[in-house]
């Protein structure tokens, strides 16, 4: 279905957005494979609808909200954001949906929410992905309260003025632009404020090669490979790798989270 | 067995298209012919290709004398040569799909990956072994090193290990495949060393030879490569 979207320029690129089909065909989603390709080929059985999502934690107002309920206090916004992924290709792609600090002020965290937890949901017989054990079940990702609350943070209902296809996190994903691709957790069913830093799937799959924070960062390169440069999906076969910017480009947005921090240790 | 006749008219022509057959299929997704398609990332896709088939065939050639003692066919090893080329083939187009696609020739950034990478430094290292087995595959060069010649092809033993852990360490969290190829090359080696441990008698090197004067080599050593003199 359409989203009526309004495009927040404050928050928008100039640059021209990756293609539908690079976007909806080229994904890591690993709840439905490990190749690009079939997040798209295996998630046609999934089912977003009805979706709920329970909340609890260090919040007044916590309980099971239907997905509607959520979304529907909010205006719908399109916001233009990099995607960097950790693998060292990027797009550009127009995401629909409401910033993450008005979805989040409606559950009233209380002042011992430091952290913002959230999980992805568990269904093996929807999921093929789920029944390896390619990583830990169900995913879950995580926020310090203040980044969660900062205007950049996103929850993405749509893209291209469309409703999230399943293989991009339908019904409801995060986005973190500043972060690697793989802080934008997908098809989240919980949201836990916690006291605590929470744990991380890619950090405990491989905690050398993958941090709580995973701000982009080309000076900290990854174990494996360098994160200086990056690949531009849709740059075709001579496009070369172009510099990787400090935070994906919002450095001036987001650096004064980090001020102080050692990001060569909190990576 | 089947004639020289046939090996050399029928068998290396359908193994040589075979072994090109990735290759086609590389460049006929590039011009996008008969629907086909590089995908979003065309510069991984290629890369990819060329690195599979670059460790398959590494890993065939490996088999090519186990198989021929399994099952009793001596003309198998008469296929390695051209197999063992293929695989230097496409693990020099993966190196070069890396150098001039993916890096695009970026020198400060290639050469800390080789340095700084230990995957990078893995796989650079395989590549740069395979290139002395390269250039000594001729039949002048297996004459001219004699008995030099087998020793020092049976580093394509290390390269094959270095080939999969290569493998092994790009992979970011399913490790199913790599283990596959390690499981295989492990098996193709283990028997080797069982073949080759002391005291055992000596069954496949007395193994008798229809044609002695053709295999001028050392021709019923394991490793003949020589068939075509």
């Amino acid at each position: 279905t359409d989203l009526k979207a309004q495009r927040n320029a404050k928050y928008s690129l100039s640059d021209p957005p990756n293609s539908y089909e690079d976007i909806t065909t080229y994904n890591n989603f690993y709840e439905f494979g490990l190749d690009k390709g079939a997040p798209a080929a295996n998630s046609g059985r999934f089912k977003p609808a009805p979706w709920t999502v329970t909340v609890k934690g260090e919040a007044e107002n916590t309980g099971t909200f239907a997905f509607e309920d959520l979304i529907k206090p909010h205006p719908i916004e399109e916001r233009v954001y990099r995607l960097r992924c950790v693998e060292a290709w990027s797009m550009v792609i127009p995401w629909d949906g409401v910033p993450l600090a008005a979805a989040l002020k409606q559950f009233k965290p209380t002042s011992k929410a430091k952290y913002v937890a959230f999980k992805t949901v568990y269904r093996p017989d929807e999921m093929p992905g789920q029944r390896g054990r390619s990583l830990q079940w169900p995913y879950v990702e995580g926020l310090r309260i203040d980044e969660a609350m900062h205007p950049l943070s996103f929850l993405a209902i749509g893209l291209y003025g469309r409703t999230l296809p399943n293989q991009n996190g339908a019904p409801l994903r995060l986005v973190t632009p500043w972060k690697y691709g793989f802080k934008g957790i997908k098809s989240i069913v919980e949201i836990n404020f916690t006291q605590k830093q929470p744990p991380t799937t890619w950090n405990i799959s491989a905690p050398h090669e993958y941090g709580f924070y995973a701000n982009v960062n080309p000076k900290v390169d990854h174990p494996r490979w360098s994160q200086a440069r990056e690949r531009k999906i849709g740059s075709g076969l001579f496009g070369s790798r172009v510099p990787t910017l400090m935070f994906n480009g919002y450095e001036q947005e987001v650096a004064s989270l980090y001020r102080g921090m050692d990001l060569k240790k909190y990576y | 067995m089947p004639s020289p006749t046939v090996i050399r008219r029928v068998f290396k022509p359908a193994l040589f298209v075979l072994c090109a057959v990735p290759l086609l299929s590389v460049v006929w997704a590039a011009f996008e012919i008969g629907g086909a398609s590089l995908g979003t990332n065309p510069v991984e896709k290629i890369q990819d290709t060329f690195g599979q088939w670059g460790l398959r065939l590494l890993v065939i050639t490996l088999a090519v004398t186990p198989l021929r003692d399994w099952f009793g066919l001596p003309w198998l090893v008469q296929l390695r040569r051209m197999l063992g080329l293929f695989a230097f083939f496409y693990v020099v187009m993966h190196f070069l799909t890396w150098l001039l696609l993916d890096q695009g020739l970026y020198w400060s950034g290639i050469l800390e990956d080789i340095a700084k990478r230990p995957f990078i430094t893995i796989g650079f290292t395989a590549l740069l072994l395979l290139v002395p087995l390269a250039v000594t595959s001729t039949n002048k060069m297996m004459r001219r090193l004699g008995k030099r010649w087998k020793s020092l092809h049976r580093s394509i033993y290390v390269i094959c290990l270095l080939a999969v852990w290569h493998y092994y360490w790009q992979v970011k969290a399913d490790t199913t495949e790599p283990l596959i190829y390690l499981a295989i090359v492990l098996v193709l080696l283990g028997w080797r060393a069982w073949q080759a441990r002391p005291g055992r008698a000596r069954t496949v090197l007395s193994r008798p030879v229809s044609n002695p004067e053709k295999h001028n080599l050392a021709a019923n050593v394991t490793g003949n490569v020589s068939d075509n003199p």
